[in-house]
């Protein structure tokens, strides 16, 4: 005999599927809400979420105008190619310039001449490259010299999908470079053998330090200025010390308005003011809040304990990201030329 | 996944050739066609399209680079010893299944799907904690000085994770079909253990072992979300092949990204048709 | 003995010791942290993206999974094996070449990326993708299940239906669907358990877009990385919960087949 099978009645399944879809789908969508889309690299998670709430009062109470800026974090490479693959980001906020190049290049979504509409070439802030420790310093590490001591394990992110990794290695070389006069044969070969020390590459700065901290990898984390304060302060006083090298660059994160997706969906207003924003005397403190070093001078004053004084490069010294990318981290460039595996 | 015994080369007919009387033909096919056609079959024609549309040369200068290279062999290497490991191990965990009872059989039976079911970045989080240094599992290996997390041991680790359903649910109902009059016999004759297990056990098992080896390395070889966090993503040592595939689709090489895929593609492709064929050998000789 | 022994002690570590750890580490700061963790906006978004991904992709490979099933148990046509073949290929691709494949049709450097933006229809970066893609990872498993079972129950039972003046659709609703019914559920518990899981493939496309465009396995990550490990365990030990229910399903669906004597091959 066939057993009749008892049917809940498939179009009225189908229905009752349709109609949770429908109303998962539209969950979130509110009325009259203005959205932007902040892409941004791996360490800045905090601080935009501040930056945000800050911004979207500010904005509703001159403009009457509901703001709702989303974000998203990842790796700056990576970042800028999931914009370049159709990301509609309205502000990328990335943590070198070349990224926010290949995004003008590749996808004409904004201006090459991008880096210019902005003061301090389109960096309302900047960091720098220090070196976290465990608390005590058991390895002894003072300089950049002492990461490649024989048992000394580093962490730094791939610089290849990582921003702030790319900072990492040009201030290491810049390091090796000003110990040996200038010699930059002898700089690869430091930060060759500095590579050799990295048992981990993460595809970001974030990502590096919750190896370093949460995962209690390695003996020193190369890491943003601001990132390694935000770890000492959110994870552990007790656990972890910064050390300043004698020697680091000026990290500059660029940022820009998208300005054909802005256009596309109307926000090229909102967006440019929410990066004049950063420029703002309130913007500024927050940013030095966050352990970001500034550009405005009140603030830095205000926050001067926070940053001390540190000899610093640039990366005008290597030529601009122009010619520093793709000589260091292009397809064949020196850090693939050096990160061979054994 | 029990399915996948019976699964591919059905062709065991005997007998008359068949008219197709039943009506719908036309619908179904044309609609798996579609569907197939649009999901599998185009994406991956576009994917071949990008990847060859490099020329030999460039193709060749992307597979030949020590990174691409390592990556390769840390990819196979890692799989084939992941599903070594799990043939050993799910043997070993589907007879006990099959052949004993005990309390908690039913409980072990169910937990042994668990990789399947479960999240693989749940997974991957999860073997990280646990196999870390100061994990549950971490902390006594490093005691005995063996680190796992984030070398290649971890990678193990995860992808025997999750290939070992694979083994054991492959193996299971051949294991069931065994006549245990056969080892009885044996026995009787004189066989020691041992030589019960090589000689009367073993043989026809060795097919559904084969094939579930296969499984497990067709998908340790793809695996990502597991093995992204316990891994230390160290080129050359402990750098995946997909890894490689998302890192080169950040750096917008997009030829790349394709070729990799491709290879990716290519081999998963072979390792079927080598698993189609097993099951159709071992069908047709065995009658399994 | 002492193999069961061997066996017992390896699937406690290798397996229990996970899950314990789930829920340990979820419960790690007490209910109250997992509560918040759960109801924080950005999770509760990554719950609802999930749930409709699944959604979505469960019925439509449910629906593929008949249909092929069908035309393939019980019609000989040629090119039946190769059929078969292309089914099970989304199985053994790895989810990150299945995403760059998708990129690659629909990113804006894409095959009809230019079209699409010309549209202003969004597809990666957005919902639609994740849903193409977890159609894509998820799209065997009804069909891998019901072939071999349709196969196995031949033809005879629906040739006889149609002898007897049913139409097409009587057969298949009357005679073919009630005997595959358990094979179909447990397909389809499979196809779910899969659909809310997966990483890789969604990783690529999805664009990470904070309460947006991450699903729970995306919002693991993102807690991980916020440095909130109790909220990522807490969102794992849902989906470790879920994967439980599968697991228990499963059982009991095998159980009940045993005692039915259908075959679930």
């Amino acid at each position: 005999m066939f057993q009749t099978m008892k049917r809940p009645s498939l179009p009225r399944t189908l229905l009752l599927i349709a109609c949770t879809a429908a109303v998962l789908g539209t969950g979130h969508a509110k009325a009259a809400e203005i959205q932007l889309l902040n892409v941004s690299y791996d360490p800045t998670r905090e601080f935009y979420t501040d930056v945000n709430k800050v911004f979207t009062a500010e904005w509703k109470a001159k403009t009457g105008e509901t703001l709702a800026i989303r974000t998203s974090n990842g790796g700056s490479g990576a970042q800028a190619r999931s914009v370049i693959d159709g990301l509609e980001a309205d502000v990328v906020t990335l943590a070198v310039s070349a990224d926010i190049d290949a995004i003008a290049k590749t996808a004409q979504l904004l201006p090459t001449n991008w880096q210019s509409k902005l003061p301090d070439d389109s960096a309302p802030y900047t960091s720098t490259i220090v070196l976290l420790v465990r608390k005590g310093n058991p390895k002894h590490i003072k300089d950049w010299g002492d990461l490649v001591k024989p048992g000394v394990s580093v962490i730094t992110p791939n610089p290849k999908t990582s921003g702030g990794a790319r900072w990492n290695f040009l201030a290491a070389w810049a390091w090796a470079r000003k110990a040996n006069n200038g010699d930059d044969k002898k700089a690869q070969d430091f930060v060759a053998q500095l590579y050799q020390h990295v048992p981990v590459l993460d595809s970001g700065a974030r990502g590096s330090t919750v190896t370093f901290v949460q995962r209690r990898q390695g003996d020193v984390l190369i890491a943003w200025e601001n990132e390694a304060q935000l770890a000492i302060q959110q994870l552990g006083k007790d656990n972890l010390q910064i050390v300043y090298p004698s020697v680091s660059i000026l990290a500059e994160p660029p940022v820009a308005v998208v300005e054909e997706n802005a256009k596309k969906h109307h926000t090229l207003k909102q967006a440019q003011a929410y990066l004049q924003f950063l420029y703002s005397e309130e913007g500024q403190e927050l940013a030095a809040k966050h352990y970001y070093r500034p550009r405005s001078s009140q603030a830095l004053q205000k926050y001067a304990s926070q940053f001390p004084k540190i000899d610093l490069v640039t990366i005008k010294d290597f030529g601009g990201w122009a010619k520093a990318q793709p000589e260091f981290f292009g397809d064949g460039g020196v850090f693939d030329q050096i990160y061979q595996p054994k | 996944m029990i399915g996948l015994t019976a699964f591919l080369g059905g062709n065991g007919r005997v007998g008359v050739r068949r008219h197709n009387v039943l009506p719908g033909l036309r619908l179904t096919l044309g609609f798996t066609l579609f569907y197939l056609s649009a999901l599998v079959l185009l994406p991956g024609a576009v994917l071949l399209l990008r990847a060859t549309g490099i020329g030999w040369a460039g193709f060749l200068h992307i597979v030949e680079t020590p990174r691409t290279l390592a990556a390769f062999k840390v990819t196979f290497g890692l799989s084939l010893a992941a599903a070594a490991l799990d043939t050993a191990l799910g043997l070993l965990v589907a007879w006990v299944l099959v052949r004993y009872r005990f309390p908690f059989a039913r409980l072990l039976d169910a937990l042994v799907d668990l990789p399947i079911a479960l999240p693989t970045a749940v997974a991957g989080i999860t073997l990280t904690q646990l196999y870390a240094d100061n994990g549950w599992l971490g902390a006594p290996l490093a005691a005995l000085g063996i680190k796992v997390a984030f070398t290649p041991l971890g990678i193990l680790a995860a992808l025997s994770f999750i290939g070992l359903p694979f083994v054991v649910r492959t193996i299971e109902p051949v294991l069931e079909d065994l006549e245990s009059e056969l080892e009885d016999a044996a026995a009787t004759l004189g066989a020691t253990p041992w030589q019960i297990f090589a000689r009367v056990i073993l043989p026809p098992v060795v097919p559904s072992l084969i094939t579930g080896f296969t499984l497990a390395l067709g998908r340790a070889i793809g695996e990502y979300g597991s093995v992204i966090f316990i891994s230390g993503n160290a080129p050359g040592k402990t750098e995946i092949v997909p890894l490689l595939i998302v890192i080169k689709l950040e750096q917008f090489d997009y030829a790349g990204a394709s070729v990799l895929g491709m290879m990716m593609l290519a081999v998963a492709f072979a390792i079927m048709l080598v698993v189609n064929a097993l099951q159709h050998w071992s069908s047709r000789r065995l009658g399994f | 003995m002492a193999l069961i022994l061997l066996a017992t002690v390896l699937l406690v570590i290798f397996f229990v010791l996970p899950l314990v750890l789930v829920f340990s580490a979820a419960l790690g700061e007490g209910w109250g942290k997992v509560a918040t963790a759960l109801t924080d906006p950005e999770a509760l978004a990554s719950i609802r993206l999930t749930a409709l991904v699944a959604l979505i992709a469960v019925p439509c490979n449910l629906a593929f999974g008949l249909a092929a099933a069908w035309a393939i148990a019980k019609f000989t046509f040629p090119g039946r094996s190769l059929l078969v073949t292309m089914i099970d290929l989304p199985f053994s691709v790895s989810p990150v070449v299945a995403g760059l494949m998708y990129v690659l049709i629909f990113g804006l450097q894409g095959w009809l990326g230019p079209w699409l933006r010309l549209h202003d229809i969004k597809i990666i970066f957005a919902v639609p993708g994740i849903v193409l893609v977890t159609i894509f990872v998820t799209l065997p498993f009804v069909a891998r299940e019901l072939i071999p079972l349709m196969e196995a129950q031949g033809r005879q039972e629906e040739e006889a239906a149609l002898l007897l003046g049913a139409s097409g659709w009587q057969v298949f609703r009357r005679v073919t669907l009630p005997n595959v019914r358990w094979g179909l559920l447990y397909g389809v518990l499979l196809c779910n358990a899969r659909a809310m899981g997966e990483f890789g493939a969604v990783s690529v496309v999805s664009g990470h877009i904070r309460g947006l465009t991450n699903t729970m396995p995306l919002q693991i990550e993102v807690l991980y990385n916020d440095y909130n490990i109790v909220a990522a365990f807490a969102v794992a030990a849902l989906l470790a919960l879920l994967a439980m229910v599968t697991l228990i399903a499963k059982s009991l669906l095998a159980w009940r087949l045993a005692l039915h004597g259908d075959e679930l091959i």
